[in-house]
Order: structure tokens, then C-alpha cells, then sequence
């Protein structure tokens, strides 16, 4: 596989086809993308086993522990039932089944976030700790070559920062997202302003915010280098940061995925396996077969 | 391009089958096998290696005011043993006490409190991180390891030194109390960490006499790592050249339970 030069598919109608491939995905992106798919998923499950032995959060560099910025608790209701109890500042929300309170091998459990979200299902912190340290190397060294490959190669800056007619049209791009329509023909060449800024914000932002502030937990990097850990206003604060951050990512992967489904699951799947992506051609519309612009 | 389709249809499906079943238990059953447990300490020697590549033997742990000191900080593991051994020096404050120190040295010591309390002491403000997630902030004042090892001169092999606690954890053989063996805490940590200036066992916190809950009449301070690896109750130090022989060999006694040795993350 080349990149420099573009790749091209025959062409299969003399007037031009009304699919057209384009190269969409290089090697290095597809594998780093799949490797983060795993990692982000141990991560996630396994820091929600990490989050169960204790599941609260608080702000600064100690827990005050009766008054948490978010608990996920149990008690009994007022009948003598157990419920499951989620508390966001001095709001309580009944989470019966979900948060709290949740079947495990249908017996109600005691347990922040049910066993399906954990790594391992039952309580387990120690093994929980070894799987969330190993996937977060996997995760930070997939990262880094991510990076330097897409600075590397200008493929970052091609891919993820918007064009200037990109950024004019943003109200259009936002009108196209709200009645799930997708550029199609030439314009399907490059992410639309929207996906760009989104992974932008996820790349640059979230993902780097999440392993500063993971980061910022340990007592050993807090000794090496105690600015990281006054960043974030403190271990507790830094361990909230991880937690919401958290929780953003996972919001993305929902969005992401139903964009995925919305806009083409097969086509984008192939995309982001082989490589190859159909274009549907515009009508008038002449496309040249070949890479993503 | 389109007879294709169909196949790669069929791939992806299967793939995606294959990774839901895999997430699905496949993870916890391989976390059980041998290769699964080696595969997974990765995580750990590359925080032990990365960690000691970044940390001078002199980085401290960041000391805070005694205005951060946590009005209430949270007792955990054993908070009252019910060992007599140790309910009759509690009945005595600790007037019996001696902390055995022997194993690799060239002199063993047996020291009262009244001994350590001679000593050079140390006393810092710091953050108490429980592997759990929370943290509490006490003030500590103790004798530096570094004072007591000095005194009883470590044997060349010298490499770890152990903690042995009077709190009994539980008791092996799964029968009664009476017939089984109990298994009182351990833990360990290598030279690097016993010689840091902030590596103490203390005596007071918050200024009065360390109460029963949090590890009276001494506990380890070891501020870079998590909150398990500092023992309570400890009542001899032992220096050792390998760690193959305590509990089960891995270093602690939560580490022979999975946890890591090193807990500096």
C-alpha cells in the first residue's frame, strides 16, 4: 500500500461510476483505532471496578467523607426494601437496578456500577488495578505512536483541522446533523466541521486530560513532579477529573457509534478495517477515484 | 467489489461476535491463568521501572500545613486486633513493647518506645492514599528507618526489609481459631524506599500518642506508596535477601492476594 501516490479502483462506467472508492484510512490509523477500541474498553470497565471499592468523589486533596461531591450508595426505602441510591451534590436519585443496588446472578447486590460494567465482574480491586495499569500502557503507547505518526505524516493536520469554507458553513454543518444528513460525493472526501472538532477535542483534550489526571493520583508522580497533581487542585479533585472525563468519553463513543450507524455502518466499518470507503457520486458530480483529500 | 461484500459481511460479523464473547467473561477467565496473572504484573514493572527512573532515592512526597490536616481521617484495615498478645500491651501502654529488629544484621535490637522516642524523629504533614481511592491527611512524627538501621548495621546480602504486625488477618487451616495458624500482616519494601528521608515509623499522629485504630504503638509512614503498604502494629523488623519465603512469596499480605508490590500508582 502506497501512500503518496493515490490509489485507484477501476473505473466502472464510461460517464463515471456511481460508487467511487477512495483510500480513507491508512494502516497505521486503522490498527491504532482498533487497539484504542480495546483499551478504552478494559479502561473503562476496569476503572468502574476500581471506582466500586470506593464510590465516592470529593474535591481538593483529601475525601471529605460526609459530604461527597457524588456517591453511589445503598440503603433501605421507606417500606424496608433495599434501593439503590445515587447522590449528586445534596441531590439523591432512587438507581435501584442500575447504580447501588443490582443484580448479581440475581441475587440484589451491593455495588456501585453493576457487574456487566466491571472488569472483573465480582469484586475484585486487585485484579481490577492490574488490568486498568497494563491497558493504560497499551493505551498511552498506542497514543504516542497515533500522534507521531499523524504529525509525522500531516495526516493530523489534514484529517482534524478544519478548512476555512468549513468553518464558515459550521450553522450548515449543525443544520445537516440535526436531520441526520451526511455530506455525500465530493464533500464526503473530508470529515465534516463537526467530526473534526469533535475528535479534535477528544485527541487533544479529554483523552491527554485523562491520563494527566490518572497520572495525578499516584503518590510516586505526586513526589516527582508535584505541579501535576496541584493542577487539577488536588489528588481528589484529580480522581473526579478522571471520573467525569470518564464519563465524556464514554458519551462520545454513544455518539460516535450512532453516527457510525446513522451515516453508513457497513461502509464505515469497511473504511476503518480495509481502509476503502465508497463515495456516492453527486448527480453532475465527476469524482476522481483515488485518496481522501 | 460487490461479490465481496457478502464475505467480508460475514468477517466482520464474526469478528464482532468473537470480541463481544471475549468481553463478555473471556477477560476473567484468562485473568485466572498463569500467562494471564504474568501478562497482567506487566502493568506493574513498568510502573516500578518508570517510577524509579523519575524519583530521586531523595523526591518527597508533598508535605501540606496543619491547616490541611483531615478533621476526621479514615481508619482502615485492622483497626483494633484482637490478638491477647497485643490486647495485654495495649492493657499495659505498651510499657512491654520492643521492636525486634534482626534477620541481616550485624546487631539486633530490642527498642522501647522510650528508646525510639530518643532517637532522631521526624515529623510531616502528609497525604494518606488508600489503594481504595480516598485520602486523609495526618501529621506524623516518628523515628526515621534510616536511624534504626544504621544502629543495627545490615548484612551486604541485605535487600528488603519485612514488617511483621500483631494484628491476626485470618486464620489458616479454615478450622477454629484455636487449631488453625493465624496469619498476622506483613509487609515489605526494598532498600531504596527504607533509606527515604520520609520513611518513618511513627509514634504520634496529629501530635498525641498513635491511637489503637491506626496502628498503635508504631506504624510505617511510607508517603510515596499507597496506603496498605504502611503497616500498623508492627513489632519486628526483619531484613531479608529475598522475598521468596514471606507468606507466599510475593511481598505482603494483600500482595500475596493480588495486589501489587509496588504500590506507587
Amino acid at each position: 500500500m502506497s501512500l503518496s501516490s493515490a490509489p485507484t479502483r477501476p473505473v466502472e462506467e464510461a460517464r463515471g461510476p456511481a460508487r467511487v472508492w477512495t483510500f480513507r484510512h491508512p494502516l497505521v490509523i486503522r490498527l491504532a483505532h482498533w487497539i484504542n477500541v480495546a483499551c478504552l474498553a478494559v479502561l473503562l470497565m476496569s476503572g468502574l471496578q476500581i471506582f466500586n471499592a470506593h464510590p465516592a468523589l470529593y474535591w481538593g486533596a483529601a475525601s471529605t467523607f460526609d459530604a461527597p461531591a457524588l456517591a453511589i450508595t445503598s440503603d433501605e426505602g421507606p417500606n424496608g426494601t433495599p434501593r439503590g441510591i445515587t447522590q449528586i451534590g445534596t441531590h439523591t436519585f432512587d438507581t435501584t437496578g442500575w447504580l447501588g443496588l443490582s443484580s448479581v446472578a440475581g441475587e440484589q447486590t451491593d455495588r456501585a456500577f453493576p457487574s456487566w460494567a466491571t472488569l472483573p465482574a465480582g469484586q475484585d480491586l486487585a485484579t481490577g488495578r492490574r488490568w486498568h495499569y497494563l491497558f493504560a500502557w497499551a493505551f498511552v503507547i498506542n497514543g504516542l505512536v497515533y500522534i507521531a505518526y499523524g504529525l509525522g505524516t500531516g495526516q493530523l493536520r489534514r484529517r482534524l483541522i478544519p478548512d476555512g469554507d468549513q468553518i464558515r458553513d459550521i450553522g450548515g454543518s449543525i443544520r445537516e446533523h440535526l436531520t441526520l444528513h451526511f455530506p455525500e460525493g465530493e464533500e464526503a472526501r473530508r470529515y465534516n466541521v463537526l467530526q473534526k472538532l469533535t475528535y479534535l477535542v477528544v485527541v487533544l483534550i479529554l483523552l491527554p486530560v485523562m491520563v494527566l489526571a490518572g497520572l495525578a493520583m499516584s503518590p510516586g508522580l505526586d513526589a516527582a513532579f508535584p505541579f501535576l497533581t496541584e493542577m487539577f487542585g488536588g489528588r481528589q479533585s484529580a480522581r473526579s477529573v478522571h471520573f467525569i472525563v470518564a464519563n465524556l468519553l464514554v458519551l462520545f463513543v454513544i455518539i460516535h457509534v450512532l453516527l457510525v450507524l446513522l451515516s453508513g455502518f457497513w461502509n464505515n466499518m469497511r473504511g476503518m478495517v480495509t481502509g476503502w470507503f465508497a463515495i456516492r457520486r453527486m448527480p453532475g458530480e465527476t469524482i476522481e477515484a483515488g485518496e481522501r483529500r | 467489489m460487490k461479490s465481496l461484500a457478502p464475505h467480508r459481511r460475514r468477517f466482520l460479523r464474526g469478528a464482532a461476535g468473537l470480541l463481544g464473547a471475549a468481553a463478555l467473561g473471556g477477560c476473567d477467565r484468562l485473568a485466572e491463568t498463569a500467562f494471564g496473572r504474568r501478562t497482567l504484573k506487566l502493568g506493574e514493572d513498568a510502573n516500578l521501572f518508570v517510577q524509579r527512573l523519575l524519583l530521586t532515592p531523595q523526591s518527597l512526597a508533598r508535605e501540606f500545613p496543619e491547616t490541611a490536616i483531615s478533621s476526621y481521617f479514615k481508619p482502615n484495615g485492622t483497626i483494633d486486633p484482637p490478638d491477647e498478645a497485643y490486647r495485654a500491651l495495649v492493657a499495659n501502654m505498651f510499657s512491654g513493647f520492643r521492636l525486634g529488629v534482626g534477620g541481616l544484621v550485624e546487631a539486633p535490637q530490642a527498642l522501647t518506645l522510650a528508646d525510639l522516642r530518643a532517637l532522631p524523629a521526624r515529623t510531616q504533614i502528609t497525604r494518606h492514599d488508600c489503594v481504595e481511592g480516598w485520602s486523609s491527611i495526618g501529621k506524623w512524627t516518628g523515628v526515621p528507618l534510616s536511624e534504626i538501621l544504621s544502629r543495627a548495621r545490615l548484612k551486604p546480602e541485605a535487600r528488603y526489609i519485612v514488617f511483621h504486625c500483631a494484628d491476626t488477618m485470618e486464620v489458616s487451616g479454615g478450622g477454629l481459631e484455636e487449631s488453625g495458624t493465624p496469619i498476622r500482616y506483613y509487609e515489605s519494601i526494598d532498600l531504596t524506599d527504607a533509606y527515604h528521608p520520609q520513611t518513618i515509623l511513627a509514634y504520634d499522629m496529629n501530635g498525641k500518642a498513635l491511637p489503637v485504630e491506626h496502628g498503635a504503638p508504631l506504624r510505617l509512614r511510607l508517603e510515596r506508596q499507597l496506603g496498605y503498604k504502611m503497616a500498623k502494629y508492627v513489632m519486628r523488623i526483619e531484613v531479608v535477601d529475598s522475598l521468596a519465603k514471606l507468606g507466599d512469596g510475593q511481598g505482603g499480605y494483600w500482595e500475596d492476594r493480588g495486589y501489587e508490590w509496588y504500590a506507587g500508582i
